[in-house]
């Protein structure tokens, strides 16, 4: 059975169409899975080989990965929530009643979405925490540390835009207490503050603000600065592990 | 063998490595063992992708995501909180001016985190009390006491006893060192400063969130959540 989904997938990978795809073609050989890396625009980014150590569990605790993971998830459910809402005072709220009890698993995607975003947000403190701990930030990893720190940042307000969506009482005060905070920046807390909400309070100027921050502005630089994360990594020489330590 | 070296620089280059000590963890571990990135690394990647969304679809499943009434700006809810990771900033507001706990504080915290490769002493990474044993012991006890003095100040005992709880046990690692007998010892006094204060704002972040987000009931005053 497992060998006739093998030669099959071979077959598959033998054909012109997916050589056409997948420029590496076919074969298992380590110049073929070098090119099936190299010739892919979306691994060509990292290493043809990796160092065995890093993959173990003990140095990463794969917590970087399990942040990408959760970011997926909620590209892939943000693109279904986005078929369902209007961004508009009150037609926002009554999209959530609707995605509650109208639309198939409606109810599910927002749930995914909602848990996955608390679920990247935790992830995200505890990859930082554990680099740290690994002083995997030393050189020549510095400046990759800091575009960690603005992924930090991006993963935060991604989070913070996103909550005010629902337009429902617990979205509406938690934007107000957060938007609040800037209006003590000294000298320009007030010009931040309008700037940020499109107005002296939280109304449907600063909803159609966040939901463009939201969807479209954080995503984007989300995904450009990951896609540097990644490459640093390899520009710095693959994951630091440790020398095994004889205390 | 013998390697000609000309003083052309220019024609021929050399390179040199400086390798200092701790700062170059790449050059020491090239030559480990290597795989290859497809299909090792990147199944690895799949399955844990594949762990993070059976367990959120899990989660997904049996909790639903809050949905209140509809925003509505003549109601406001007692305590209005923001999301779990800003009620540790939410909590500092209780006790500090805005203009601290929700600017000088979150600023300062970046700050820290950006600049934190860029200092030799983090890089290095050597056991706080390898030099000077004394001096260091005077001023970081003075400034602890000091720091614990404003925190008592301001009422924040919240912050007050992981401050107690690291410092003290900051200050007493400074009784070990890399010869002491018990492995755990060993372990604290190899400990950098750094490692010090990134513990302290770990344990302080955790706290304050879980005050804010578990403890605080209308008018911010302490509740048990049990009790609510
Ligand atoms: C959207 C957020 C982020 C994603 C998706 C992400 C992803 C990753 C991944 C997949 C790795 C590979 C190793 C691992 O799994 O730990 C990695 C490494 C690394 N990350 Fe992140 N990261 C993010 C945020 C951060 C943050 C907040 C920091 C620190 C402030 C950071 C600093 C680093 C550093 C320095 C490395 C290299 C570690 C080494 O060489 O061993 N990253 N990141």
């Amino acid at each position: 059975m497992a060998t006739t989904i093998k030669s099959g997938f071979e077959r598959i990978r033998n054909t012109e169409v997916w050589r056409t795809i997948f420029r590496s073609g076919s074969g298992s050989s380590n110049l073929h899975r070098s090119q099936a890396v190299q010739q892919n625009i979306f691994l060509h980014l990292f290493s043809v080989k990796v160092r065995s150590r890093a993959l173990e569990f003990s140095p990463t605790w794969y917590l970087g990965a399990l942040t990408l993971s959760t970011f997926f998830i909620l590209i892939a459910t943000g693109i279904l929530l986005m078929f369902y809402y209007h961004p508009s005072v009150p037609q926002a709220y009554a999209d959530m009643k609707d995605l509650q009890f109208v639309v198939a698993s409606g109810v599910f995607l927002r749930n995914l979405h909602r848990w996955s975003a608390h679920a990247m947000v935790f992830l995200v403190f505890a990859h930082m925490f554990k680099v740290f701990y690994r002083g995997a930030y030393r050189p020549p990893r510095q400046f990759n540390w800091v575009i960690g720190v603005f992924l930090l940042l991006i993963t935060l307000l991604l989070s913070y835009t996103g909550y005010l969506l629902p337009w429902d009482q617990l979205a509406f005060w938690a934007v107000t207490v957060g938007s609040n905070i800037a209006k003590a920046v000294p000298l320009m807390g007030k010009q931040i503050r309008f700037l940020m909400l499109g107005g002296n309070e939280v109304n449907a100027n600063a909803l159609l603000r966040f939901y463009v921050l939201h969807c479209v502005i954080l995503p984007l630089v989300a995904i450009l600065l990951v896609g540097v994360h990644f490459w640093r990594i390899r520009k710095d020489g693959g994951l630091y592990v440790p020398e095994k330590k004889n205390l | 063998m013998q390697a000609e070296v000309q003083s052309d620089v220019r024609k021929n280059p050399r390179r040199i490595a400086f390798i200092l000590r701790r700062t170059s963890p790449y050059v020491k571990t090239q030559d480990d063992g290597r795989v290859m990135t497809y299909p090792t690394a990147l199944s690895r990647f799949i399955i844990a992708l594949e762990v993070a969304f059976v367990l959120l679809v899990w989660i997904s499943l049996l909790a639903n995501a809050p949905l209140e009434g509809m925003a509505d700006p003549m109601h406001t809810p007692n305590p209005a909180k923001a999301p779990w990771y800003f009620l540790g900033l939410q909590e500092l507001l209780h006790y500090f001016p805005p203009m601290v706990a929700g600017v000088l504080v979150p600023g300062l915290v970046v700050g820290a985190l950006i600049v934190i490769p860029y200092f030799n002493i983090n890089i290095e990474g050597e056991s706080l009390w390898a030099k000077d044993r004394k001096r260091r012991l005077m001023i970081i006890g003075v400034a602890l006491v000091l720091f614990c003095i404003f925190l008592l100040a301001f009422d924040v005992i919240v912050a007050l006893v992981p401050t107690i709880l690291i410092g003290g046990l900051m200050l007493w690692s400074a009784r070990f060192s890399s010869e002491s007998p018990r492995l755990f010892h060993r372990w604290l006094a190899s400990k950098p400063l750094s490692f010090w204060i990134m513990s302290w704002f770990l344990i302080e972040l955790t706290i304050l969130t879980v005050v804010g987000t578990f403890f605080r009931g209308p008018g911010w005053s302490w509740v048990l959540p049990w009790q609510s």
